[in-house]
């Protein structure tokens, strides 16, 4: 008894940690007075400005077209990638895995800098595109990371065995490897899509003039305080998370069990 | 599996609704092509860029940045073609010593040559000697702010700061420069000095007061002064202004010791790719009633006369905070660029007051 309430309060201060910083914001985000430190009374009129305010809204809308985009192409380039990974000899393959590995474990800041004398020693124009670009490189070797060991958990019988039974290497791969790497494949996306969304030092570097993501966006708001309109957006995204996260864990697939998670 | 397909398809779904949100703005230029400004976040009205471009048919592509030293590296670069950018005084030092900066042509921006206090161009000759690169653009000063309920004797010195009746009520800025500004001044020196001797004196004063204060922050300054949290504050003259407002038992002064006037001004870059559209900008946000709206807005001092003679709120025109006069102080500097040597130094001996 006595240490079931322990370990409740233990998961209470937990929890408490976790997302009191998450409950200020959002209650500041009610609040009328701008300043922190006065209660100016209950206001939505955040929320409206918020949705008044066109490069809060353009660079919420530049963030999730950056993420969505660099977190697909990442994961194409990453699965093609494994695939041939796994074909290579046990050496070699040892070291093309080190060598992905190698950005994950790079300080931020170091990537950005050299992605942006890469291109402008390229003579690329800096905007979306250059975001994009640089979005995909540091996405890949995490996908790579959460693909490769499913690749080699994968007997390499099943797909041979496709292929005597007349299947072409390409409808031998959707039908029979992919399947079962999925998983690794779709956790690689995630990681990516998120990995996108928070970059903010790499994003500063590679943008051009006119172009912001929230979190390049938010940043320059800090010399003269941030605005609240940025806590209702928080809330707004924490609140839209949180519902999917809830839609996720009723999702049906969840009775049948086995493959699923 | 089957869950992480839902939350695949709800993320496409929220995506595709963010995209939606907004339309697809698609950029175009103006029928007298562009201008790529690159300024701090939050230092204008965004009134003001949709004007100019109405007015001049010139497209406005704005960025911005936070503090100087990520503006520089990404102009030093030369990575976004940047025409017009505003850092502060000594950045300004920096980049005109490294060549960086194109000269002004002043008959081309009349409302710049004459609306703005010649004591402002007077000022910024500390970094800009022969004002030939910058257009001041706002200005301020740092002071003591102090909660009139917990202070009682008239406050008129940084001495106020080394008090120990107010001991755990004061708040120093956590910037190397800043704190060091307070501690020479009151030790009756330049703050620009690079005599080792002078600094050594200023770090033990620093380190002498650190029992006393309560924190050192930057922006929590505001929040922290409004809330009461603390007697006294060292706080940028701009913020003054809006704590004031906030909470009325605050009062700004300048300490008789002398303090930094920082100035953020204007300037054009060397390989700026529309020179004759970025002196457009500069001049119009230099007209009076332009530079009105952007003092209203930002609420930072405006070096811009003619927009100050059209304040109609005669206590905000006459307001020592906001526009004191530079004149009534015979000891006030602006930062200069130490080099690299003389920031290592500092650094170094702002470490050693950090960890003792």
């Amino acid at each position: 008894m006595m240490k079931t309430t322990l370990q409740k309060i233990y998961m209470g201060l937990i929890f408490l940690f976790l997302y009191a910083p998450i409950a200020t914001l959002m209650v500041l985000s009610f609040n009328a007075s701008k300043t922190r430190a006065k209660w100016g009374g209950f206001t939505l009129k955040w929320y409206q400005a918020l949705f008044r305010n066109s490069d809060i809204l353009n660079a919420l809308r530049n963030t999730l077209l950056i993420a969505l985009v660099s977190s697909i192409a990442a994961t194409v380039i990453g699965t093609a990638a494994c695939i041939s990974i796994m074909s290579l000899k046990k050496k070699s393959r040892t070291i093309i895995i080190g060598i992905t590995n190698i950005p994950m474990l790079n300080a931020e800041i170091v990537t950005g800098i050299s992605l942006m004398l890469l291109f402008l020693s390229l003579g690329l124009r800096f905007g979306l595109g250059t975001i994009l670009l640089s979005h995909i490189t540091f996405c890949i070797p995490y996908v790579i990371l959460s693909v490769m060991p499913r690749m080699q958990h994968l007997s390499p019988y099943t797909y041979e065995a496709a292929l005597d039974l007349g299947a072409g290497p390409v409808s031998g791969f959707f039908k029979v490897v992919f399947p079962d790497i999925l998983p690794g494949v779709l956790s690689g996306f995630l990681m990516s899509f998120t990995m996108s969304l928070d970059d903010f030092i790499i994003t500063h570097f590679t943008k051009g003039a006119g172009i912001d993501t929230l979190s390049t966006k938010i940043y320059t708001e800090v010399k003269k305080g941030i605005k609240p309109e940025m806590y209702a957006l928080s809330t707004l995204i924490f609140v839209t998370v949180l519902i999917l996260l809830i839609l996720v864990n009723k999702a049906p697939g969840k009775e049948k069990g086995g493959v699923s998670k | 599996m089957k869950k992480l397909s839902v939350l695949l398809t709800a993320l496409t779904l929220t995506a595709a609704s963010g995209l939606a949100l907004t339309g697809c703005g698609s950029s175009s230029a103006g029928e007298n092509g562009e201008v790529i400004v690159y300024n701090w976040g939050e230092y204008i009205d965004p009134d003001t860029i949709t004007m100019f471009e109405e007015e001049t048919g010139i497209k406005v592509i704005y960025d911005e940045y936070e503090t100087n030293e990520i503006m520089y590296p990404k102009v030093e670069a030369g990575a976004a073609s940047y025409d017009v950018v505003c850092p502060s005084d000594y950045m300004i030092q920096k980049m005109i010593e490294n060549d960086l900066l194109s000269e002004l042509n002043f008959d081309n921006m009349p409302n710049a040559r004459d609306n703005i206090g010649k004591q402002y161009y007077e000022q910024s000759r500390e970094f800009d000697p022969e004002n030939k690169y910058a257009v001041p653009y706002c200005f301020g000063t740092v002071g003591i702010l102090y909660n009139k309920t917990m202070v009682e004797e008239p406050v008129d010195s940084w001495s106020i700061l080394w008090d120990e009746k107010y001991a755990g009520n004061i708040l120093m800025q956590d910037s190397v420069r800043d704190a060091f500004m307070v501690a020479l001044k009151l030790d009756g020196y330049s703050m620009n000095t690079l005599d080792p001797a002078q600094l050594e004196e200023a770090k033990n004063t620093l380190i002498e007061q650190k029992p006393l204060v309560q924190a050192y922050v930057i922006d929590q300054v505001r929040d922290k002064m409004i809330g009461g949290e603390a007697a006294l504050g060292v706080i940028y003259s701009g913020e003054a202004l809006y704590t004031k407002a906030e909470n009325e038992d605050l009062e700004y002064v300048i300490p008789k010791e002398g303090t930094n006037v920082w100035i953020d001004s204007w300037v054009i870059l060397k390989d700026a790719p529309n020179k004759e559209n970025a002196e457009a900008f500069i001049d119009f946000m230099c007209r009076a009633d332009v530079a009105l709206k952007n003092f209203e807005y930002i609420t930072y001092s405006t070096p811009n006369m003619a927009a100050r003679d059209l304040i109609e709120d005669d206590a905000l025109k006459n307001s020592p905070v906001a526009f004191p006069d530079l004149s009534n102080y015979s000891n006030l500097e602006t930062f200069h660029y130490l080099g690299s040597d003389g920031d290592e130094l500092y650094n170094n001996l702002w470490k050693e007051v950090k960890s003792n």
